[in-house]
Order: C-alpha cells, then structure tokens, then sequence
C-alpha cells in the first residue's frame, strides 16, 4: 500500500504532462512558472473554475479586453488606478464588494505564464478530468499476501503439531510392542520444555509490547477528533487550491501555525454560503455532513446572517474552540517558521497529505526519533556558491572548504547542530 | 592562623579547619539513611518489602497517572485577529519606569498581549539602555497577586472596619464628590516627586488644590542648599564620564542615590582601562558603612555619619591649605584634597547628606575645584527629587489644626516612611475624606476613606520628564487587568473636567508637539530629548560662612550611631512586594529575605563578644556557618526595634547601619509583610530637613534569628584564582602579573615528552576537541565596571523562568539564582577589617569546552553543542547531581522541590519529605503571576538540574531572524538578559569566531587584565573576566615573579596541585 500510492501519483503527473504537452500548445516552462506565481499571488483570492473571493479564472482571455495581456497587466498592476476609467472593473467591484489586490511586481511576462498555467489547466479539466483516477486505483496487494503468508503459516504449524502428535504415537505403539514401559506421558501443558519455551516467548513478546507501549504513551498518530466544524482541508486547500499561506500565514513567521481567526473565513465566506457542486463529505464514521450546515455554524460564530450581510459586525464574532490536534509535550521548542522558512520544507512533510483530509488527521508520529530522522537526512539551505543558498551559512568556512575538496557533498541539519538536544530542549 | 587576602566570609578567613570539612559537601543534606548496624533489613522503618511494594506500586501509579487518558487540548484562535499581532512573535512597546521620581526610560516586551520582559531603551542618551534591579523586577509587579483590583469604599472603625467594593467609577465618583463638598476645608494632593508634565498641569488647574510633595527618603537638604548657592531650587545633572577624580561623602551614587542608572553608565565608562595608556578615574568615598558605592571605591575612609559635616568642612579647607579637624579622616583629606585640585575641572565631589548645611559646602567644594559647568550641568536640572520636608510638616500641622477637609494621596506613604509616623496617623483621623490612589493596600492606604487604586505603569499612559528637556513617554503594553483608573483622570473628573487622562495627554502632547505624526514618533521612540534654555545661575558663596558655622557647632555624637541605608533591592520600600528583589541578595551582606544591623568587627566583639578578628576559630566558624545571627535592640526613646546583626568589614567602629523598607503591612501580602523590621521611625527631623542618622542605645537581646545568606555555601576549596585583583600601579609595573599564570601552565603543560611545545588547548586534556564548524559563543565581563548592582541576576529570573524558593529554601542552600555575582572582600593580610577592596564577580555556567559536568552525567543529559554552548537537557536529567558535585564554579541549580507547580501531581509542593514551602512560591505559583513566565523556556519541575543556557532562546531567535532575512548573523544580534540588563555595560557577548566582533575585540585589546576562573582546571570556559584593578599607588610584589622556577608560583600555588591532578 505504501508503495503504491507514489507510484500511482507518479503516473497520473506523467499522464497529465503528456497531455498537457501534446494538446496545448505553449511552452511547458511558461505554465510551470505560471503555476508558482498562481499558487503566491492569486491563489488564496481566486479559483480557476469558481468564485471565491474574486471571479473565476478560467476562460478570462474571452472576458473583457483581457486577450490583451498589456490591458491585463495595467490592471494587476494598480487596480484602484484601472478601476477609475474602466466600466466593467467597476462592475466586479460591485459585485464581490472590494476592490482586487494590486500586485504592482507583476510584469507582462508574469501574465503570459499566468495565463498559459490557467488555460493549461482549464484544457486539462475539460478533456481529462475522469480520467485522472484511472492510476490511482492500483490493487492492494501487499495486504492480500500477508494474508496468504498468514494463512500459509498456520496450516504449516497446524500441520506441525499433528505430525508432532503422529510422532509420539506411533513411538508409544512401538514401545507397547516391544514391551518397554514408559510412564504415562504428560499432557504438554505440564511439559516442562513447553513451559519454560511458552514463558520465554510470553516474556520476550510481553516485554516487546510493554516497551513499545511505553514509548508510545502519549503519542497520537492517527488522532482525528471531531471538530466543532466540519471543516474540510479537501474542500478547501485540495479542491479549491487555497494556499496554505492564506489561513496559516503565522507559520511563516512565527513558531505557531496558527488557526485562522474567524474574520479570515469570513472574507470568503461572506460570499460563499452554500456547499453545492463539491464531492458529498462523509466523516470518520462514514456518515454524510451537510456542507451548508456546517457553513450555517461558521455564521453562528460569526455573528452573520447570510440574509442580511450589511449588518454584519465582525466585533460580535466568537472564537471557534477547535480541538488541537497536533500537541507537543511542554519540554519541546518547535519553531514552525524555522521549518517553513529558513528551512523551506513543505507543510505536507508532517501534515501529510493534507489536501486529501477532510477533517485532519495526524499523520507524522512526532516522536523524538521521527524529529532526528528528518534532521539527520534533510540537507540545509546552505550557499553552495553565492548564487545559491542562505547567506546565513557563509560563516562555516569549514564546510565550504571539505566541500570544494570534495569531503563533503552536503551538508545535513544534523551538520551544523541539528542533533544537539538544546536545538530543541531549552 | 595563616591569612588570607581574599576571602567570602569570615570562617574563611580564619581558615577553620571545621570550615573546610563543611565546605566539602556540595549539597549540604542529610540522606535518608537509617542505621542499619543494629537491626535487619526487615525490622528497618522502611525494609525491602516495603521498598518493593512500594516501587512497584509507584511505577503502576506513574504509568496510570501518565498515560491513561490524554487530555483533550483546545486552540482557540482570535474571532478578529488585531492586524500587527502575531502569535509567538513578541512586540516590543517603548514606555517609561517611573516610580517616586526614579525615572528609567524602557522598551517592554510583549509576547500574545503580556508584557513578560523590560529591557533599557537604547535611545535614551543618558541611561544608555541601562537598567536596575528594581526596573527589571517592575514586571512581577504588574502581576502582583496584592494588588488592590476595584475601586474601594472603606467603612466601621477598630475591630469592624470593613473595606467595600464600589461597583462602578460613576458611583465612586458621586460619593466622592459629595464626601468633598461635605468636607469643606482645604483639598490637598499629597504624593512623592511627581515628573510628569501633563499631570502637574492638570493638578494646576484642579481648583484650589494644594500638592505636596513628600519623598520617602528626602533630597531637601540639596534643594535648599543648591538654592542658597544661586542656583534655584533644583538638582544638577552630573557627569561621572567627565570626572577623572570623584569624591562621594556618603552618596550611594551606583546604588540608590538620585539616579544611579545614570550615573553607573557615566562611572563604569571612566573605570574601564584603556591598556594602551593605563588610565582611570580615581574614586575616594568618605562614608559609615560599607555602601555598594563604597565598595567599588579604590580608596575609602569610614567616619562616624554624624561627623560628614566636619568632613565636608576639612576638605573645603584643605582645598585652600587648612587643617583637617577630624583626626580619622585627616591625612586622607590632605591627600583627597590634593589630588581634587590637580585635576580642576575634572572632578566631581558628591554628597549623600541630607542637611543643607553640609549640602551648601560641598558645593563650595565643587566651586573651588572647577566642577559646575564640567561635570555638573546647571543647564540640565533633573527632577529625580522635589519634596521639601518643611511643607510635609507644615502639612502635618494643619491636618491637627483640623484645616484640612480632604486628603487625596498618590505616591507618598507616611503612615510608613515618615519620621513622625504615629503622629501622622492621628492627624489623619482629623482629616474628614482620605482618598487614596495606591495600587496596593499599604500602611497609609489602608487608613483611607476611598480608595481608588491607579494602573501599573505598563498599563498607563503617561509622561515624565527627569531632566529638562528629556520627555519620556509611557503607553501601555496590556488592557488594564483590574478595575483600576489613571489617578488624573480622578483628578480631572473631580475638577469638572470630563476628559479622561488618555484623551487628556494625547492631546496635550499633540499640541506641544505639533501633530498627531510627531506625537505617534514620540510614543514609538519612547524618548524625545531636546536642549532647552534653562536658566543656569550663576554661583554664589554668600551662604557659605553660616553653613561653615552650623556644621563646626553641630555635636558628634559619642555613642552608638545608627545610619540608614538603602538596598539596590527593596529601595524605600517600594521593592518590598517583589518575590523577585526580596530573593535578590544584597550587593555587600549576600543575605535575602530581611533587613539586619551591619555591623563593625570591634563593635561586634565589645557589644556581643564575637571576636572575629583573632578570636578563636570555633567562634568564626560559628558565626559564619549557622545562619542564626545574635540579635540586637535598637532604643530610640520610646522607639525600639530589634534586628539580627551581621558583621562586616570595613564599617566604622561606632556605627550600625540598617536598611530601610522593610517591615511592611501583612495587607501588602507575606512577600513584604512578614520580613525585616521598620528602621524609618529612627530618623530624625532637625527643623529643616530630616537627617537618616541618630545615636541609639543598643543592646544584646539574647536571642537569635536566622539570616538567609547565599555566599556561604559554594566553596571554590581554597582555588585563589577565581578572582584575580591588583592595583593599577602593580599593572603598570608588572603588566604581564596576570596573564603570567596562563603563561605558565603553558609552558609547563604546553610541551610533549621530548620538550617540543604543543597545542596545549589540544594536548591538556584526554577528551577529544569539540568541532566548532560555525559560531562559538563567548562571554566577557569586566569586573571593574562591574559594581554588584544584581539588575542583571534579576534580568535571568524574567527571561529564564528562574524560581523564587523563599526564605526558607534559601536557608537550606537551595537559592536557584543561574547568575550570582560573588562577593570578595580585599583585606590587609593580618586584620580582615582593614578593607582594602571589594570585588564584585558574577559567576554563572561557564560553558567550559572540556566541562567535568559532561563526562560524568550517567544519562547525558548535559553535553556540548557545536556552538560552545554547555547544554542542559531538564526532560533527559534523572537528578543525580553528579554534574553539580564535578563543576568547579558551583553554578549548577538542582530543582529540590516543585518550585514551579511543573509536576503533574499536584502534591508535590507540599508533601513532608520537602518541607512547607513558603507562600511566595505560592503566590508565583498563581495564574495570574504565571503570566510573567517566558513561554519560550521550560519550565522545570523538580528533581532536574538548571543553569546558565546563555540565554540560548535568544541565540536561536537571533539566528533565525538572520536566516530568515538570507544574511550572516551580525555582532551585537544576539544578547543576553544579563548583558542587556547592565548599565555599566559590563558584559560583552558574541561570537568569538568573528574576529570583527566586540567579543574578539574586548579579549585582545585586555591583554594584561584577561583572565579565565580556574585556568589550571583546563577546563576551557567560555566566559572570560577582565582583572579587577583599584587605582591606587600601593604596588603588590609578585611573589616568586617572572623567573620563578615552575611549581613556585605565588598565589597560584595551591592550585597548581589541583592543576597535577587534574592531569594524572
């Protein structure tokens, strides 16, 4: 199973990069530069096939003067400037009730790849869209042999036992005939041999069990309690590819991640009242959640009637009392923005899959030895040369010597102290 | 008996052989071990079937308690999150310490809405970003479980009375205004030194008003006399940078007198040496006892404190060729005088007196030597102190007198730190409305009608000025968290004015300065200085020859003489309520937790017969081990106190000297209420102003009480060189006397078999190196700047999490300080109270790179990190203590109860086997003071060892921010508390790779002073010191100098025998 799912990933990319390649004819470069200036830039405000908090990308080349990228970019570039003697802006102000975000580092080359990446992925949907999955859905047949070599086992033993038995019978038939008196022979469970052999096993498991118990006291793998909403990370961050960056941009720069407040949900939610066109959301337990009713409990907290959205006053909102999933012990410093940001490791690297969760589950053991693990094998951000790299690094005149002699070929976190117990006890 | 020159306490010095054995144990417990000899393991109180039962009883209950359910944790998030917050990232808010005219202009930190932190602000030009103790531990008082949380209406008299909460301000506003009208009489507004500007002009304008101003401990004699000089009724700034040579009469300039802050910063930079030329300034201090000023002086000369006039007097004439008259003092101030005058305009004479007289001559003195205009600024008036003491009697008069009708107090506290305390209290029965506005239910506010109590600072807008021309401003940093209100928005309401102070100052400072932009600039830097044109004065002499005739009639006492004092910790009382300065052991006596009688060898041996000084040595030992201390009774007339008496060197022979501040009401909580005694009715009001010095009758009380001091414990077992001291005329003649030692151990060490030399870092040790690819921490201290102030051991309790332990805890050593500063004192080789010097050391983890703790944790829980650092891991330590027993600088804390309410069970602080804890590790213990803990750092529970982590949080964080802005870590990212606490800037931090780093630079251009503790361990620590040196003329010959054959080495000699065993 574990195996299987990367490779199933594997070949649904491949699949979609021939296709993408062999349809569409733009570079694959502008689309993949596109897909990292979507994914900072328009990501967290706008979707290609729906509204959000702005208007449906796709297709946007067929609206307005957009075919013209210059008139496209003028508009990135100083919305408020734009808006003031254009018609139609004014009109999407009007109807998403603010005014576009401008982003005036932006430049027409930007907007090319933009607008490739949104037509790649609007060509993508329409033609192949159903056959994404076909990959994905490879049999399970790791569990399927341990099963049979289970199965296997215990016929084997089973078979064993019978001989063993067989054994001694015929053993006493022949004693009988040649008249050799044995005392009666004992029941196994008073044999002497099955006992001390059944108390060491009973001792060596047990004692295993008991162990592995005890580490794993306090951990919670797989912990995913139920939430006060139903909120699903699929719907928003799998489906509608919000950036993570929207609701947990704390975890950038501060060691909390932080769980959005609820003014955050709210500037999308001011618009978005309904679940409709998702996939039905089935919790745990397999029972089906009414997306809508779980938005109502949103507009609960949040003091907002989606009737009469003028009066809403954002003061009246209550906090969500969200249950914590991922909890380190007190002992512990963890610094998320030291991973996200000087680190540049993905939020998936402990979160796990996270755009396939509807309510989160705890993926990672976040235990000591999984924390090791990752910083004995992760190479740092360090300046190799001084094109690349964290410039923080330019003081381990060390390493940067043993790796011009070729000493070294990388250096790990556990290179410059990432072992160290004060790294992370203090 | 073999003497010692440097010696801790008295036991020491007279080199007991008991002393010794006592010393031995690191941790002086008693182990729960019975005799086994007499009877079986079976019959024992608790026998191995028990022992089984009960281990294995504990260990199901551990795991059931541990694992059975894991609580379900919540994360709450904002509804709205406010746009500049960040959660985990601390905000930083410039804002202003005022406290009765102590005025230090600070940056408070906040981290998720607490302010947990106070650091100096660094754009302030004349505290530099320097602290004191009191300023660091402002924070706890913000979380004070004491303090007054709604406004308070107070009813019934005697047995009865009963103190009600008045539900809104409205109500309490009507009631007071009505109280008023039905007063009648005069309305008076009594506080100590108020420096605000916006609230003098409110109090202006509140209708006949009258305010007075009463100050705990009084300047009114300098005001009074600097006004008969020509100059007005101010105080002076003063430049301690400027001076070459300064002369203190008694002033605790470093420690508590007028703004020390300010005036270390300006001292510590005259005391560093420069190493090229060998020049600093010279400090004599004339004085009673043996004040923290006096301490760092390099020559002192102690007088009887009734005699300061005449010792002011003869150094006046001497500067014109007169003879001294007190024959005590008189070669020194021939030589003092001297030495005045040849540096004319570069000194600086200071005076701690509160008489105007002896005030008028000392500025005569600063005429005759050129000081006004060179290191004192007339131009520059401070308004640390405003109260004259004639207006508070006068006061006092027309409260009997009956005229008047209501009394509003802010600040002032008379009920306790008046002279005339008992008749205050019955003048203030005439007084028909009494409204108080103290944050705390203290000795005057509790005799209140109303009481309004008025926000902490960190809560507070506000303003204060402490020199002309210097405005500091205060905003707040946290929601008020009780019901509490601006005592001038009281002020303005009751005036008819229906602004509220918040309103009130942002307009008046938008007004002054011009616009809302100027006003929000002056808000974020905190401090705005300007020159103003202040009218200087010119000096006049005119009132000299009557101060001279006042101070030769004035009569010298022949008795007893008491003399109060002020700690760095508690001041005039307001520290009191602190855990944290209550813990902080004071600067000279090393004791915690009281106040005590100081005391003379000689007196100590006349009035008690404890004869220190060549008694026998069971008595030393006594002494100095047990912490129960003879007490004496102080009678004043119908006054009497009686206070335990510690002895010390240096003191004059006549003079017991007492701190005030302590001896508080019990309603100011048992942090302050249970401790000390009460000295502020000892002193005396001589018509003009209050003198704190009186004759006393003193007598043995027959019994004794246990003083909590820290110094005893911690034995360095006779390894002189942990602090290395010299004068600077010795450094000049022998600059190499210092680091001669290190060159010795190398060349001794420093050579393999074959006589080749070697690395000796390398070749010392058996252990391999450390690799150190990227940054090495090192630390700095120079321990002349350094004046044992303890603003820094208070600075590591707010951002180390360190615990308060109590009185009782600290009786059993168990004192958690991760920073101490040592004190040594200097004597004559053959009579220990000929004080010679005393040296502060501050001694923390030093981060050896060869550390003896490491090697010998059984389960490596402290190790070394790749950046120098000696890490302690608290979640891996098992509490052996192994670590501690091994370390040579004893700095290694061990957790002997749950001072913290760390553990999971909830017993733990109160169970048999550790004893009661005090109720201040209680009160630390409560959700509200826990606010102040430092959420980056752990809290540890009991059972580990602690200690110095260089502030390791900050590195981290500074390291990440460098990281995160892609750039190399630049010097000066990354400070510790300690280092940020000091004004005397004493201690340098940094990475000692970087060659361009102040750390680097501080270690090569000392070369003669630098020195490591213990070098001869070979224990490479982290942390240097630079030599203490006093600027005297007196020239200590190196015994066994230069040529000395190895093995023959001075001091260094028993050592050295460590050193060989160290090696074998």
């Amino acid at each position: 199973m574990i195996l299987c799912k990367p490779i199933g990933q594997r070949l649904s990319v491949l699949f979609l990069s021939f296709f993408a390649l062999s349809v569409v004819s733009v570079s694959a470069q502008d689309a993949a530069a596109g897909k990292a200036l979507y994914a900072s830039k328009c990501g967290a405000c706008h979707n290609i096939f729906k509204k959000m908090t702005g208007p449906a990308l796709g297709g946007l080349e067929d609206r307005h003067k957009w075919a013209d990228h210059k008139e496209l970019l003028a508009w990135i570039n100083n919305p408020a400037a734009y808006m003031a003697k254009d018609a139609y802006t004014q009109g999407l102000k009007a109807e998403y009730g603010s005014m576009m975000t401008g982003f005036p580092e932006i430049t027409l080359k930007d907007v090319d790849d933009l607008v490739a990446y949104i037509n790649a992925e609007v060509v993508a949907q329409k033609s192949g869209g159903d056959k994404k999955d076909v990959a994905a859905e490879a049999p399970d047949t790791s569990n399927q042999n341990a099963l049979i070599f289970g199965i296997i086992s215990l016929i084997l033993g089973v078979v064993a036992l019978i001989l063993m038995q067989v054994n001694s019978n015929l053993k006493k038939m022949s004693d009988d005939a040649e008249g050799i008196l044995r005392p009666a022979p004992l029941p196994f469970y008073r044999n002497k041999t099955y006992i001390a052999l059944a108390s060491v096993i009973f001792f060596v498991f047990g004692g295993y069990m008991v162990a592995k118990g005890a580490i794993g006291l306090g951990r919670q793998t797989n912990y995913q309690p139920d939430q006060p909403i139903f909120y699903s990370h699929k719907v928003h961050a799998g489906i509608n590819q919000i950036n993570c960056l929207y609701c947990h941009g704390n975890a950038w720069e501060s060691k909390h991640a932080a769980i959005p407040s609820v003014n955050v949900c709210m500037n999308c939610h001011k618009a978005i009242s309904t679940y409709e066109k998702g996939p039905k959301l089935y919790n745990d337990r397999g029972e089906e959640i009414d997306g809508t009713a779980e938005i109502a409990k949103l507009y609960k907290y949040a003091g907002f009637d989606p009737n009469n959205p003028n009066k809403w006053d954002p003061s009246m909102a209550k906090p969500i009392e969200w249950v914590k999933i991922h909890n380190l012990p007190d002992h512990v410093y963890f610094n998320h923005s030291q991973h996200v940001t000087a680190g540049n490791v993905q939020c998936q690297s402990c979160h796990g899959e996270i755009t396939a969760m509807d309510e989160v589950k705890q993926v990672a053991e976040l235990s000591m030895g999984w924390c090791i693990n990752c910083h004995r094998q992760t190479n740092v951000n360090f300046n190799y040369d001084s094109t690349k790299g964290n410039k923080f690094y330019s003081i381990y005149e060390k390493f940067h010597n043993d790796i011009k002699s070729g000493k070294m070929d990388s250096v790990k976190v556990k290179d410059i102290g990432g072992l160290e117990c004060q790294k992370c006890h203090y | 008996m073999s003497q010692k020159k440097y010696w801790q306490s008295f036991g020491e010095v007279n080199d007991n052989e008991n002393f010794r054995k006592q010393q031995q144990d690191e941790f002086r417990e008693e182990l729960p071990f019975e005799g086994l000899d007499d009877k079986g393991l079976i019959d024992a109180k608790a026998p191995r079937r028990d022992f089984l039962k009960y281990l294995g009883f504990s260990t199901a209950a551990a795991t059931l308690a541990a694992s059975c359910k894991i609580p379900v944790k919540k994360a709450i998030p904002y509804a709205n999150k406010p746009e500049n917050l960040i959660p985990g990232v601390a905000q930083y808010y410039a804002t202003t310490y005022v406290q009765d005219g102590d005025v230090v202009p600070v940056v408070a930190k906040v981290r998720d809405g607490r302010p947990i932190k106070i650091e100096g602000n660094d754009l302030c030009s004349f505290t530099g970003g320097g602290t004191s103790a009191r300023v660091q531990a402002s924070v706890l008082d913000l979380y004070d479980t004491h303090r007054l949380r709604f406004p308070i209406h107070r009813t019934g008299s005697g047995e009865n009375v009963k103190y009600e909460e008045v539900p809104t301000f409205e109500q309490f506003d009507k009631a007071v205004g009505e109280a008023m009208k039905v007063a009648g009489g005069t309305t008076v507004l009594l506080t100590s030194t108020l420096v605000s500007p916006s609230t003098k002009e409110i109090i202006a304008a509140f209708p006949g008003l009258r305010h007075v101003v009463a100050d705990p401990v009084s300047y009114s004699g300098m005001l009074l006399a600097n006004e008969a000089s020509g100059f007005g009724r101010k105080l002076p700034s003063y430049d301690f940078s400027a001076a070459k040579v300064i002369v203190s009469l008694g002033a605790d300039f470093l420690g508590t007198w007028l703004s020390p802050v300010e005036f270390a910063k300006g001292y510590a930079t005259g005391r560093k040496i420069n190493e090229g030329s060998f020049t600093m300034s010279k400090h004599y201090q004339f004085e009673s006892y043996l004040s923290l000023t006096g301490a760092s002086a390099d020559e002192r000369f102690t007088h009887r404190p009734s005699e300061t006039g005449a010792v002011a007097l003869d150094l006046l004439n001497a500067l014109t060729g007169g003879e001294p008259v007190v024959k005590a003092t008189a070669a020194a101030v021939k030589k003092v005088a001297a030495d005045l005058l040849a540096n004319n305009g570069a000194s600086l004479v200071v005076c701690g007196s509160n008489d105007k007289d002896i005030q008028v001559i000392v500025n005569a003195i600063n005429n005759a030597i050129g000081a006004f205009g060179k290191t004192i600024d007339w131009g520059k008036p401070v308004n640390y102190r405003q109260g004259i003491d004639a207006d508070f009697t006068q006061l006092l008069s027309d409260m009997e007198a009956g005229n008047v009708g209501t009394l509003l107090i802010h600040g002032a506290n008379p009920v306790y730190h008046s002279w005339e305390a008992d008749r205050f209290k019955a003048a203030l029965a005439k007084v028909k409305l009494k409204v108080s506005f103290s944050e705390r239910m203290d000795e005057t506010t509790e005799l209140c009608d109303y009481i309004l109590p008025a926000h902490h600072y960190l809560e507070s807008w506000g303003d204060a000025e402490p020199k002309a021309g210097a405005v500091s401003f205060q905003q707040p940093t946290i929601y008020p968290l009780f019901k509490t209100r601006p005592f001038q928005t009281s002020l303005l309401k009751w005036s008819g004015n229906n602004t509220d102070y918040e309103t009130y100052f942002k307009n008046y400072w938008t007004g002054k300065l011009g616009s809302e932009a100027a006003f929000n600039k002056a808000l974020q830097d905190g401090i705005k200085e300007e020159t103003v044109a202040v009218s200087a004065g010119s000096y006049s002499g005119a009132a000299v020859d009557a101060a001279k005739a006042a101070v030769s009639a004035a009569k010298i006492s022949t008795g007893t003489e008491l003399v109060l004092y002020q700690k760095t910790s508690i001041g005039t009382g307001t520290g009191a309520t602190n855990p944290w300065l209550q813990e902080l052991p004071d600067a000279i006596s090393k004791a915690t937790w009281d106040n005590y009688a100081l005391m003379s060898l000689p007196m100590a041996k006349e009035l008690l017969g404890l004869n220190l000084i060549d008694g026998s040595e069971k008595e030393s030992n006594n002494y100095e081990y047990y912490p129960q201390k003879p007490v004496i009774k102080l009678t004043l007339g119908k006054k009497e106190v009686e206070l335990p008496v510690l002895v010390i060197p240096g003191m004059n022979a006549h003079t017991i000297a007492v701190a005030v501040g302590y001896g508080r009401s019990i309603n100011l909580g048992k942090t302050a209420g249970e401790v000390g005694q009460n000295v502020y009715p000892f002193s005396k009001f001589n018509g003009t102003t209050v003198s704190y010095h009186n004759e006393v009758t003193v007598a043995d009380a027959g019994r004794k009480h246990k003083i909590a001091q820290t110094q005893i414990h911690n034995s360095y077992e006779e390894r002189v060189e942990v602090v290395r001291e010299t004068t600077l005329a010795t450094l000049k003649k022998y600059p190499a006397v210092i680091p001669d030692f290190r060159n010795h151990l190398e060349e001794t060490y420093g050579r393999s078999k074959d006589g080749k030399t070697v690395d000796y870092r390398k070749e010392g040790t058996l252990y391999p190196m450390h690799d150190q690819p990227g940054i090495k921490w090192g630390m700095n201290i120079d321990m002349n700047a350094c004046y044992g102030c303890g603003a820094c051991v208070v600075a590591c309790h707010a951002e180390n999490n360190v615990p308060v332990v109590g009185k009782s805890e600290v009786l059993r050593y168990h004192d958690m300080h991760w920073l101490r500063i040592d004190r040594y004192f200097v004597s004559d080789e053959k009579n220990p109270d000929q004080l010679k010097g005393v040296v502060f050391q501050p001694m923390m983890c030093q981060h050896c790179d060869n550390a003896p703790c490491e090697n010998v944790c059984p389960v490596a829980a402290t190790n070394h990190s790749a950046e120098g650092i000696n890490q302690m891991t608290y979640n891996r330590c098992i509490g052996t203590r192994y670590c501690a027993n091994n370390c040579p600088y004893k700095v290694r804390r061990f957790n002997w109860a749950d001072y913290t309410g760390a553990d999971s069970f909830k017993d733990n602080q109160d169970q048999q086997l550790v004893g009661k804890l005090d109720p201040v590790v209680h009160q630390m213990n409560d959700d509200l003071t826990r606010m102040v803990l430092n959420p980056d750092v752990t809290v540890r529970s009991r059972g580990v060892i602690e200690k110095c982590s260089f502030c390791f949080q900050r590195l981290q964080a500074a390291k990440l921010e460098a990281k995160k802005d892609n750039r190399p870590l630049k010097d000066g990212d990354a400070k510790t508390a300690c280092q940020t606490a000091c004004s005397a800037n004493a201690i340098v931090f940094g990475n000692a790779h970087d060659a361009e780093s102040a750390i680097s630079k501080v270690r090569k251009e000392n070369p003669s002073r630098g020195y490591y503790v213990l070098e001869q361990l070979h224990v490479l620590p982290n942390v240097s010191y630079l030599a203490k040196v006093r600027n005297t003329d007196e020239i200590i010959e190196p015994a066994g100098h230069h040529a000395a054959p190895a093995g023959n080495h001075g001091e260094a000699q028993p050592a050295e025998k460590k050193a060989e065993e160290a090696h074998h």
